[in-house]
């Protein structure tokens, strides 16, 4: 009966950690002089208040959940990708190119060949970092935060030269955005609301990333370079093969992420000079979401949701009571913390419970004990 | 395109890497890595502009940076050491912390007009010695003059002090330090505290002396990065650190300078005709990051040099091979 009430406090620490994150937050919010209840209450309202306001937190969990589940893949890996917010830029502007470019074949297939440049774009941003690691061995947290600075203004070079909107080159404001996606090559709608198709694709790649890590040769030599590098090259792994491709993968989500942004939100890509103007900082939120979500494909489901509910309901927060929605980033960054802090609980938690089991077998049967003087007998004998 | 006036601006802009490298590097060669340094430098330039706005003196505003940011630094340190969590996922939350606290602290800031900045000036005899008095000790801010000091006395600290062999002995081998009876966790505790303090006052020197302002995240652009990749580089060494920190402010302002003439070189300037063109020099300070980071870890691994042995790793009492 403990035992169940101990796995049922495990799988709730992750709420606990939610709630005790906004706690703090309420604590920032009378900061500001600004009544919590209400602020929670236009979150909540923004967030969930209405089909349309749920359909938003649906589609503003999509980035997260396909960013998420790289990171799954790479920190599994032991590989660290910081580097979200990059290939998605990358990926989102392969795959405009290719949206815009490609417009003889018909929708489905433009679509398609959109989002496999979205995922190559990313595989690429997330590959070179990956190589850098591998066989420079260079830092992939620094590499891949640099790879972002560097996709940024590779996009506003694109945007402002050879990608601009001709209607847009022609005037004198020069809005740095492309042309527009014709109809028939947006991402389908799935009911009457913004939501679209890349919801149901993400949730799609989160079951196939699942079934990737834990039933395939790939997804275990992945995990298993990730728990232990050494053993695993005693066992015939190729190490460095297994880290680039679990960059790779993780960039090649993120690019995705990017691509479906373009192809089911804005239809065109559109930059205000920053990364997160285009992404919504989705590259970050991402980490968040997956770390959250036990770093299991799945689970980040729901965590996305989480996600993107906070992110939607801050707009309105910040409509009604005034807050600049920044504060969700801070707020990310608390979850994280008491996350983080949580899992130690959990550690400590088990070791116990594995301590206590010993103590209660602690006289172990006259065969065991028999084997135990064997193997120390050997031991002296070498 | 004057090179004196590129170094010298160089030498100011490289001072804001040179604190939060050093930071860095002190709070790393303790054994704990903190990823949160943008995060930090954030709240530190939000916390010294909006402290000057409201008393009219900036070295309150360097103080009170300082101190936030050291706050700040405190709940890695409590997770990392007390707790013993991931040292990088901690720094991640941490530099979300920090900038989503002085993002909405530090909401309408920009418009809150100018304030008393940190004084300028030069050195009387030495500003005479040809290209170094130009360069280093002509109408610098007082805290560019405060970084040359700094960094030979850090690195003293660490090399030939007392303390700071504990501190090098803690990042290496921590329960040889835990033998003698000294406080594993009271210095680890200490030195990420003072990371924090260096990293805030990297961020005052933004926000009070270099470019004076507060432009949300924009106020640092991934500096606090940039410092984490130098501390590779300079191999937890401060007088590497400085070089390498001047060497990028050096950088940042070519960048801009390269862009204004419409002849370099005795060559139409592409970089002028083409402002597009713009975005790729804006690249270079991350790209020449990634290249540094590239022959930094090479040579690193050629001489054997390395990060501190116990980076990384949560010191736990009794526990074999730490």
């Amino acid at each position: 009966m403990q035992q169940k009430l101990g796995s049922l406090f495990d799988a709730l620490l992750p709420v606990i950690a939610t709630l005790a994150a906004l706690a703090v937050g309420a604590v920032m919010l009378l900061f500001l002089k600004v009544n919590p209840v209400e602020a929670y209450a236009a979150l909540w309202d923004g967030a969930f208040g209405s089909s349309n306001a749920f359909a938003e937190t649906l589609v503003k969990a999509t980035p997260l959940l396909l960013v998420g589940i790289g990171i799954c893949i790479s920190f599994r890996g032991d590989v660290i990708n910081i580097g979200g917010e990059g290939q998605m830029i990358i990926g989102a502007v392969l795959a405009t190119w290719v949206g815009l470019n490609f417009t003889g074949l018909p929708g489905w297939l433009t679509i398609t060949l959109s989002m496999m440049a979205g995922f190559l774009g990313g595989a690429i941003w997330g590959g070179i970092p990956g190589v850098l690691k591998a066989y420079f061995s260079v830092n992939e947290i620094l590499s891949t935060v640099m790879m972002n600075a560097i996709a940024v203004q590779l996009m506003n070079f694109l945007l402002r030269g050879p990608m601009i909107d001709p209607a847009q080159a022609e005037m004198a404001s020069q809005i740095p955005q492309t042309a527009r996606l014709e109809e028939i090559f947006r991402l389908p709608r799935l009911a009457p609301t913004r939501l679209h198709l890349g919801a149901l694709i993400a949730v799609i790649f989160a079951v196939l990333v699942y079934i990737l890590l834990w039933r395939t040769t790939l997804g275990y030599r992945i995990r298993a370079v990730g728990q232990n590098p050494h053993a695993s090259r005693y066992a015939g792994i190729k190490v460095q093969r297994y880290m680039v491709l679990a960059l790779l993968l993780s960039g090649a989500f993120a690019g995705l992420a990017g691509a479906t942004q373009v192809f089911g939100v804005n239809y065109r890509m559109i930059t205000d000079g920053s990364s997160s103007g285009f992404t919504g900082s989705a590259g970050f939120n991402g980490i968040v979401a997956a770390l959250f979500g036990g770093l299991h494909p799945i689970l980040t489901i729901p965590a996305s949701i989480l996600f993107g509910a906070l992110l939607v309901g801050a707009n309105k927060m910040q409509r009604v009571v005034q807050v600049p929605s920044a504060l969700i980033t801070a707020l990310n960054g608390l979850v994280v913390v008491f996350v983080v802090s949580s899992e130690i609980i959990r550690k400590r938690r088990q070791r116990r419970r594995e301590a206590v089991a010993k103590r209660d077998d602690e006289t172990p049967p006259p065969a065991v004990e028999a084997g135990n003087k064997k193997i120390q007998q050997a031991e002296v004998g070498s | 395109m004057d090179p004196i006036i590129i170094l010298q601006a160089g030498v100011a802009t490289g001072t804001v890497l040179l604190f939060a490298t050093i930071g860095e590097i002190l709070a790393e060669r303790s054994g704990v890595l903190n990823l949160g340094v943008e995060g930090m430098m954030l709240i530190g330039a939000m916390t010294a502009f909006s402290t000057t706005i409201a008393t009219g003196n900036p070295w309150l505003g360097v103080l009170a940076a300082m101190f936030a940011a050291g706050l700040i630094s405190q709940i890695h340190a409590f997770i990392t050491i007390t707790l013993q969590a991931d040292q990088v996922v901690s720094g991640l939350a941490l530099t979300f912390l920090g900038t989503g606290i002085s993002l909405v602290l530090g909401e309408g800031l920009s418009k809150a007009g100018t304030v008393s900045l940190l004084p300028n000036f030069s050195i009387p005899v030495l500003s005479q010695i040809p290209i170094l008095g130009p360069i280093l000790f002509t109408k610098q801010s007082v805290l560019v003059y405060i970084g040359y000091l700094f960094t030979p006395l850090t690195w003293y600290f660490i090399n030939h002090t007392r303390p700071g062999l504990n501190l090098r002995s803690v990042g290496e081998y921590p329960s040889a330090v835990d033998s003698l009876g000294i406080s594993v966790f009271g210095l680890r505790y200490f030195y990420v505290f003072v990371g924090g303090m260096l990293a805030g006052l990297a961020g005052a020197t933004i926000s009070l002396a270099v470019a004076p302002g507060w432009f949300s995240e924009l106020t640092t652009a991934g500096q606090g990065w940039i410092a984490v990749g130098l501390v590779i580089f300079a191999q937890w060494d401060p007088v590497r650190a400085m070089f390498g920190s001047y060497a990028f402010g050096a950088l940042r302002r070519l960048i801009l300078d390269v862009q204004g003439p419409t002849i370099i070189f005795g060559l139409n300037n592409p970089f002028y005709y083409n402002p597009y063109w713009g975005f790729f020099l804006q690249m270079l300070p991350y790209a020449f990051t990634v290249i540094v980071l590239v022959i930094g870890s090479r040579e690193a691994m050629r001489k054997r040099l390395g990060a501190p042995a116990a980076l990384g790793n949560p010191y736990i009492r009794g526990e074999r091979g730490k």
